[in-house]
């Protein structure tokens, strides 16, 4: 039995990891420019043509684009992860819950009324602004949390929180001065196309930290699935651990809105399937799980954002919808048969 | 003493709900709290396992406050269970009851094989062995309270503390749960304390009871002590029926007014008829019964009119008539059949008074019922 359980891991880990590879090398084959894989793995390994047209779209665009769709999409899922545990609801997500809007909110304050203009604004700042944005939208929701314990009404109130959000971004975009439009309207629906190695650098350092963090706590959140009260007597820090949970999870789905834009569906689709695959829900095997999954979840879904109808481009939030939204009415519909 | 409260008050947000409880139990004993709905059971067991503050006084484990150790120390020496409802995702049985080693674990929460070891002995001592690789959602709730308490035990704590553990449960469960719960106390040495709702069962499985109503302890010793009808009926504010301590049954409320029916009982043979007439609320007399006889238990919670005498002795002729009285009163008389022996022919003289009396002879309750009589 348990050597099975094992096993098995292992072999989702190294499939998660062979798609990776593999969504990478299409995601740098595909597009307008066609390249051979042999030429694309000299320009990448042997610095071949350096400076040149091809050299340029792989190093410049394709390769970052890539690698940011691999780290915000494995950073997105945990963070949905995160959320789940903290409100022990599957359904639960950043961008269910408002608190990606909230994200875009301050961002798009922080462009608009600070830096005037997208590119006048550092990474770090971003992140420090989508991360405050976060935390408070999710306060908001615990605060209504706290008086509500109905779950359905608890995402009913996330969502409207959302929309509130979303209606006052697009409101500040509307006035906003015309050469902000175009970046921040492509923006705040949410697309990797503004990746560049400057960001990338900052994305890894944020998430990689988020991640290890993540991990570090997943034996109090294993506790914590059998509800608080039974975590409590078991010996954790109920208020610390919700604090890390709250912080966490906040500042990785911070991290993909500033980059990104709101992507919907992925923080609560993504955890879901790596837990059918592991068939089991011990954060420590989910997490690393959930972050190659969401990884190679967002890398095909920006590939086929990319190139489905090119040269016009989709938000990744519309594919991540369509493949992401069914898995979440399953979940809604099994819930309802649990309860019954 | 192992496990002590002092003067404890206890409560929500500072506003004290029961004050001044101090009770101690030693290590291998149970005890049990009851009281009505809302006294507040829940929230003393939630204060003397830190789930809730306390207002004042002192809980001590073998003389250290609760209130000072540090929350894993706590946990190995202490463990609940809880009315919260569990409900994890994918979890078999043998991953909750495993979740009880959590202090023990390292910071990834790694399973040796001696806390494998350790799982395996809790899922044997509740009887769920087999449970061990079944997914928890797809338990009965039987099933369930077996795997917590399992989880609990698995904390290899020194007291226990649950919150009406047999709630939910079937009869067979319900026992089925205190016979473990006593083999834990007696076998591990565990002290254990626990609400509960079923006083019949807590009179059974206490060494000692304490009972909560309004803001005190109302009553506390041993279940000897604390169970007398009249205490359980203060207790609980019963206005209409009874409890029986000494066959730890509940009887509904008695029924009103003039006897019309007189029952011929003895030997256990009333009760069935005296429930009868009890369902149709139809007052009856009984009698003449000996004190220590059971249909006397059972009459005298559903009848004011019962003619008792002293047991081991003849029956003095005045409760003969106190009786006789009765009959004349009544319009039927039923006989139950009881078995005649050598100390109660005088049956045969109250069955033959009714007869010459002209009272109506029936012999179960259908007749009476059927009739409209």
């Amino acid at each position: 039995m348990n050597k099975n359980k094992i096993i098995r891991y292992q072999l989702v880990y190294i499939v998660l990891l062979f798609l990776i590879a593999l969504a990478l090398v299409l995601n740098v084959n595909t597009g307008s420019v066609r390249l051979s894989p042999a030429k694309i793995f000299k320009i990448i390994f042997m610095g071949f043509e350096e400076g040149s047209v091809e050299s340029n779209i792989i190093w410049k665009i394709r390769l970052p684009r890539s690698l940011t769709a691999a780290l915000l999409g494995g950073a997105l899922s945990v963070s949905g992860f995160l959320l789940q545990t903290f409100f022990r609801n599957p359904i639960a997500g950043p961008f269910v819950l408002g608190i990606s809007s909230g994200a875009k909110l301050f961002v798009a304050v922080a462009i608009i009324f600070i830096a005037g203009s997208f590119s006048g604004i550092t990474p770090y700042l971003m992140v420090l602004f989508a991360f405050l944005g976060s935390l408070i939208t999710l306060g908001f929701v615990l605060l209504f949390s706290q008086k509500t314990k109905n779950m359905s009404v608890l995402l009913v109130i996330g969502i409207m929180i959302g929309y509130i959000c979303s209606a006052i971004t697009d409101f500040m975009i509307t006035f906003a001065r015309d050469n902000h439009i175009a970046s921040l309207t492509f923006w705040s629906m949410g697309s990797f196309s503004g990746a560049s190695w400057g960001t990338l650098g900052v994305i890894s350092v944020v998430v990689a930290a988020g991640l290890f963090c993540s991990i570090l706590i997943s034996k109090p959140m294993d506790a914590y699935q059998l509800g608080e009260g039974y975590a409590k007597s078991m010996g954790i820090n109920i208020k610390l651990f919700r604090l890390i949970l709250v912080t966490l999870t906040s500042l990785l789905s911070a991290t993909v809105t500033a980059f990104a834009g709101p992507i919907s569906f992925v923080g609560i689709a993504v955890p879901h399937i790596s837990k059918m695959l592991m068939k089991s829900s011990k954060p420590i095997v989910i997490i690393p799980a959930s972050f190659l999954c969401g990884s190679v979840f967002c890398m095909f879904c920006d590939l086929l954002a990319r190139t489905v109808f090119a040269p016009t481009e989709l938000a990744i939030g519309t594919v991540t919808a369509f493949f992401g939204a069914p898995v979440v009415i399953s979940l809604m519909v099994r819930q309802r048969k649990n309860r019954q | 003493m192992y496990f002590e409260t002092q003067r404890l008050s206890v409560g929500y947000s500072g506003k004290v709900l029961v004050r001044d409880i101090s009770f101690s139990v030693d290590r291998g004993k149970i005890l049990s709290i009851i009281g009505p709905n809302g006294a507040g059971k829940t929230t003393i067991l939630k204060t003397i396992s830190r789930h809730l503050e306390k207002i004042t006084g002192t809980v001590t484990i073998e003389n250290d406050s609760i209130f000072r150790l540090s929350n894993r120390e706590l946990a190995k020496r202490l463990s609940v269970m809880l009315t919260e409802r569990v409900d994890p995702e994918l979890m078999t049985c043998g991953q909750v009851v495993a979740m009880g080693r959590y202090p023990y674990t390292n910071s990834f929460g790694r399973l040796t094989s001696e806390d494998r070891a350790i799982v395996s002995e809790a899922l044997r001592m509740v009887r769920a062995k087999e449970l061990q690789d079944i997914p928890f959602s797809n338990t009965s709730d039987g099933q369930r309270q077996r795997i917590m308490l399992a989880r609990a035990i698995c904390q290899q704590p020194d007291i226990m503390i649950l919150d009406e553990p047999t709630s939910y449960l079937d009869i067979r469960h319900k026992i089925e749960l205190l016979d473990i719960l006593r083999s834990l106390a007696t076998e591990k040495k565990m002290a254990i304390i626990m609400s509960l709702h079923e006083i019949d069962l807590a009179a059974k499985i206490s060494d000692y009871i304490i009972c909560v109503k309004g803001d005190t302890i109302e009553n506390c010793g041993a279940p000897e002590e604390v169970f007398t009808s009249d205490f359980i009926k203060s207790l609980y504010d019963m206005e209409g029926g009874t409890f029986n301590t000494l066959l730890g049954s509940v009887e509904l409320v008695a029924p009103q007014g003039e006897p019309d029916v007189f029952v011929l009982a003895g030997g256990g043979k009333g009760i069935p008829v005296y429930r009868q007439l009890q369902k149709k609320r139809r007052a009856f007399s009984t009698g003449v019964l000996f004190e220590n006889d059971v249909d006397y238990q059972i009459a005298s919670a559903l009848s004011k009119c019962v003619v008792s005498a002293e047991a081991f002795n003849p029956v003095p002729e005045l409760k003969l008539k106190e009786a006789k009285a009765l009959i004349d009163q009544a319009q039927f008389f039923i006989d139950t059949g009881v078995k005649l022996g050598a100390y109660n022919e005088f049956c045969v003289e109250l069955l033959n008074y009714a007869k010459e009396r002209g009272k109506m002879i029936l012999y179960d309750t259908q007749e009476l019922f059927s009739q409209n009589l």
